[in-house]
């Protein structure tokens, strides 16, 4: 929640300098932001559906506001499923689909949920959906099943889900928790794809699958493109510890370019 | 309404659990049944795999053998399935098709069921053999096929619940299964010595090594691969020396 707090106030700060001529869409706005406000209100009723907020709703996510690297969530999933490309973009597919239907549903229940049930509430609304739609899947897409299968688990305690959940959904109505859903899954994705790509490029030298770098065969003499020339995988990008080293790269790049993002020791 | 009393947090708890309870059981038991023909399709797709068959003639054309190909392809490859007991004999009373490996595991060794198929292919007769076991997460299983031997490996396959995507899962790959073909699993005096999956393998091509190469950062699934083939293997071993043909050649010596 400290977290979230601090995002709102870097982000209201960015949004004066976006919005400096129109002040009445400003206070709306800050309102809208600093206030937690329960209702859909008269305001946002009239606010268009691609309105520069709810466009923000689904931007930010990507980079000042990305799960992984900012709000520093879903980094379990991150380590487990980013050794090669594909199934890491079945899985930032299956999150953004899955953020997107409980976003939603949870902000629909938002004003009925106990507030001490409510963290169970939201498991309960993601495991149901997620098992649901695996039902779903096996019965009618049964190959799509198959990939998702080893997905299931790792979706239903993704912390990214949870936490949006509880930090803007139970909050915010149902259309902005439908854009955060989708703009914090694509954000994730986006550091799940760039960190598959790494691993998999690196640690088993092919991309998708296809043998890129050349093609490496027991005997050397036979290997081609880069590996006749002597080049070998790094195996330690296929293990866990790489993906956090990673993640940790991307998070030290990013800060040196976007410097805002820096926390002040306390 | 106050949400937070406790009446009310009680009341919906209830509620929830009673709507979501409801929603999946209807799902999970109005789709059963269409589960059902796709587990039984793939199993029967898995079957015709192991003896390497991936693609079949359909129309005068080479086409991949899909899950819908399945069923009329068994019929026509799969000539006897066998419950076998631990002895070797034949239980006649089980079919061999509906025989739930991961439940039967569970029994004590005399009183499981060892399911067998009998393929027969371009005039070549195949002994396929379920295999099952667990990984380093979960459940791993698979088929592994014999040929007239009993020595030779056909050919295999090897499917997972929930093994690490892009490490122990890639025991699904082609290139790994198709390691195992031409393999032996008898040494020189006829004991069974299984296959192993060894880590940075140089054996090349050598098929009489009873070793494949393994996987980097997936040893202990590789482990789970080995431990399945031995285990489940040496259970056959009655019924092939009553039944079947044992011949053990080697090339090299």
């Amino acid at each position: 929640m400290i977290k979230e707090n601090k995002n709102i106030k870097s982000n209201s700060d960015k949004m004066e300098e976006v919005n400096t001529n129109t002040s009445a869409k400003m206070t709306k706005e800050e309102a809208e932001q600093n206030g937690m406000i329960l209702f859909v209100s008269k305001s946002e009723e009239k606010e268009g559906l691609f309105s520069a907020a709810n466009r923000r709703l689904l931007t930010d996510p990507l980079n000042g506001d990305n799960p992984i690297t900012v709000q520093i969530l879903g980094i379990c999933s991150a380590l487990a499923v980013t050794v090669q490309l594909e199934p890491a973009i079945v899985m930032s597919l299956a999150v953004i689909f899955v953020m997107a239907m409980s976003s939603f549903s949870i902000s629909l229940m938002r004003n009925i949920i106990p507030s001490r049930i409510r963290i169970i509430v939201q498991l309960v609304v993601i495991a149901a959906l997620v098992a649901l739609i695996d039902e779903f899947l096996e019965a009618f897409a049964y190959d799509v099943s198959k990939q998702l299968s080893i997905f299931v688990g790792l979706i239903i305690t993704n912390c990214i889900v949870m936490g949006r959940l509880e930090a803007f959904a139970m909050s915010k109505p149902p259309y902005k928790s439908l854009l955060d859903g989708i703009g914090n899954g694509a954000g994730y994705g986006l550091i799940l794809v760039i960190v598959a790509f790494i691993r998999e490029l690196f640690g088993s030298g092919k991309l998708m699958g296809y043998e890129i770098l050349g093609k490496q065969a027991v005997d050397p003499a036979d290997s081609t493109g880069l590996y006749a020339l002597g080049y070998v995988d790094n195996g330690m990008m296929l293990l866990a510890p790489m993906a956090l080293i990673v993640i940790g790269i991307l998070i030290w790049l990013q800060r040196t370019k976007y410097t805002d993002l820096i926390e002040e020791d306390a | 309404m106050n949400v937070n009393s406790n009446k009310y947090t009680f009341i919906f708890a209830i509620v929830m659990v009673v709507v979501v309870a409801t929603a999946l059981a209807f799902a999970a038991t109005s789709l059963a049944e269409r589960q059902g023909i796709n587990h039984r399709a793939e199993k029967m797709q898995d079957i015709l795999n192991a003896i390497g068959l991936k693609t079949v003639e359909q129309d005068g054309e080479e086409v991949f053998l899909s899950r819908d190909l399945a069923e009329i392809n068994y019929e026509k490859y799969i000539v006897e399935e066998l419950s076998l007991r631990s002895d070797g004999s034949v239980d006649e009373s089980v079919k061999a098709f509906d025989v739930n490996l991961g439940q039967e595991l569970k029994k004590p060794v005399e009183e499981q069921v060892f399911p067998l198929y009998i393929a027969e292919m371009n005039d070549e007769r195949y002994y396929i053999i379920p295999l099952y076991g667990s990984g380093l997460w979960d459940a791993i299983w698979g088929y592994i096929s014999l040929k007239e031997d009993v020595n030779t490996i056909g050919g295999a396959i090897f499917d997972h619940k929930g093994e690490t995507a892009g490490l122990g899962a890639e025991i699904t790959k082609d290139w790994f299964q198709d390691s195992f073909k031409d393999e032996k699993i008898l040494d020189k005096e006829g004991n069974l010595v299984g296959i192993s999956v060894v880590k940075g393998y140089t054996g090349g091509n050598d098929k009489d090594d009873h070793a494949v190469d393994g996987i980097s950062g997936s040893t202990l699934t590789a482990n789970g691969v080995e431990d399945m083939i031995q285990e489940r293997l040496k259970h056959y071993i009655p019924y092939f020396n009553e039944n079947t043909d044992v011949k053990i050649e080697y090339s090299s010596n």
